[in-house]
């Protein structure tokens, strides 16, 4: 049996009335690219935020290493969060830092390194995703693939377990979504880690997925291999891999 | 009716609440000398050097302004010698700290609500909670510390230049010499009074930076919700520098 690094179970979450999460379970295996797939505004980004311990569902349990973290303070949370990285859609880099300083933030704030190891560290995480060139711009002055690349390093560079992307291939062209998905791949297998990736693009979730999640209004309604859910039954996720407006899935 | 009275009550609550909070996080990181010290360098340049020229700006004129109402009628009463204590028992006890404040909440208030505001829509915020590091300690201590040290700074410029520019228009327009102009001003303001302008003055710097960044924090929404956080800031920052301003002078002064 496969080990998780992960799991939510039962979770349940709503915005003031409007219900994201219902009596939601997933499990995330060790070891592998988990995508979760559903419509625009389903919950996923809601699900990496409940991973991330930056929101606590309304009921359930999110599990890390076995670790139920919804009832740790912040400040029990920061060394959880240290083997966890959040790759966010637009990379929310801080614009005040360069590139290289975003990226050896974590680094600087949560070990005694020197400033020369810091440097060597944030290269190496730039050099992974290419872009070992833009260490002292700011973040203003990269495209909108860089930016994201550069977010992944900054994800990467205290070699985490767990890296969460959300949304890594929307918004850009396909010769920059796959380099990105390229990038996913490249950087787990280097880093022997376990990533969840949202994404909308079936063409990139077949190339890197080990483990597909389709969410469904607030639960998981789909759950297993890339070609296991390509030769799915349901009717909702064939309906949402044909991209069909025929279906049972309401437009 | 009840309902609308019954969620005002309560959104009052959850600010105070939530301001209350932010601020005691922020005094124990200060306290336990958890502070980023070149940040909170390059806030000082930023929050306060930046300021000095429209803080200085604003007393000068308002020195002047209280010379040219006093000067030539305290001089037709035959009590021109007390233009100068008029002049600087305003400016430090009461108009230095209290316009030095209100042009800071204009200014700084505002920016760093609008900055911090910007981080939120932008989710840089979430981003530095899910890399395991406080928004309180890595954005708010700094400009908090910031204030507290550069508020007082420019208070003094501002006594300093007040007096001067009321010195200016009392030797101008009512010909009252520097020296019993200093000489009034001297015995009407001593070091006690100084101080208690000075105390006035941290108590401001910890009103405007703490509305700024709880406003900037809370934002929600996008580009209108900055802007509101903004509005919101300086409205807030000003209206409780008045109030406070008010109590303080009963306390400190006691009315003499």
């Amino acid at each position: 049996m496969s080990k998780l690094i992960a799991q939510l179970d039962d979770v349940s979450l709503a915005f003031g009335e409007r219900v994201v999460l219902k009596n939601c379970s997933l499990d995330i295996v060790e070891g592998a690219i988990t995508c979760i797939v559903g419509l625009s505004g389903a919950g996923k980004s809601t699900i990496l935020r409940l991973l991330d311990g930056l929101i606590r569902p309304q009921s359930g349990h999110v599990f890390l290493r076995g670790k139920d973290i919804c009832h740790m303070s912040e400040e029990q949370l920061i060394p959880t969060r240290q083997k966890i990285s959040l790759a966010f859609q637009f990379a929310a880099l801080l614009d005040s830092l360069s590139v290289g300083d975003n990226v050896g933030l974590p680094l600087q704030e949560h070990t005694d390194l020197s400033t020369a190891e810091i440097r060597k560290l944030v290269m190496d995480a730039l050099d992974s995703v290419g872009l070992e060139h833009t260490y002292d711009n700011l973040p203003s002055e990269l495209s909108g693939g860089m930016l994201k690349r550069a977010g992944f390093a900054r994800a990467i560079v205290t070699r985490p377990d767990l890296i969460l992307y959300d949304e890594p291939t929307t918004g850009l062209d396909p010769i920059v979504t796959h380099l990105i998905t390229n990038t996913i791949v490249k950087l787990r297998n280097k880093l022997s880690g376990t990533a969840v990736v949202i994404s909308h693009d079936l063409q990139s979730i077949f190339i890197m997925a080990d483990y597909v999640a389709m969410l469904f209004e607030g639960a998981i309604i789909a759950y297993d291999t890339v070609e296991a859910i390509r030769r799915s039954s349901n009717p909702i996720v064939q309906q949402f891999m044909q991209g069909s407006e025929v279906g049972p899935i309401p437009i | 009716m009840l309902d609308r009275v019954g969620r005002a009550t309560q959104n009052f609550f959850e600010y105070a609440g939530g301001l209350t909070l932010l601020s005691a996080e922020s005094a124990g990181f200060i306290v336990r000398l958890r502070i980023r010290i070149a940040e909170t360098v390059s806030q000082c340049y930023l929050l306060g050097v930046q300021s000095l020229i429209i803080v200085l700006l604003t007393s000068l004129f308002t020195g002047a302004v209280i010379s040219l109402e006093s000067a030539q009628q305290a001089v037709q009463y035959g009590i021109g010698s007390l233009v100068g204590a008029a002049v600087a028992y305003a400016s430090v006890r009461e108009l230095g700290p209290m316009l030095t404040a209100v042009v800071v909440a204009g200014r700084v208030g505002a920016a760093i609500a609008a900055e911090l505001g910007s981080m939120v829509v932008t989710e840089q915020i979430e981003a530095l909670r899910s890399l395991g590091l406080e928004p309180s300690r890595f954005l708010v201590v700094p400009r908090l510390t910031a204030m507290l040290i550069m508020l007082p700074l420019l208070t003094i410029f501002a006594d300093v230049v007040s007096i001067g520019g009321g010195m200016w228009i009392a030797q101008t327009y009512a010909h009252i010499s520097p020296d019993t102009f200093l000489s009034s001003a001297r015995q009407a303001v001593g070091f006690e009074d100084v101080i208690k302008g000075l105390t006035k003055a941290l108590v401001f710097a910890c009103i405007i930076a703490m509305v700024g960044a709880y406003q900037g924090l809370s934002t929600r929404g996008g580009a209108a919700g900055v802007g509101q956080s903004t509005t919101g800031a300086v409205v807030l920052s000003i209206i409780l520098i008045f109030i406070s301003n008010f109590v303080m002078s009963f306390l400190l002064f006691g009315g003499k």
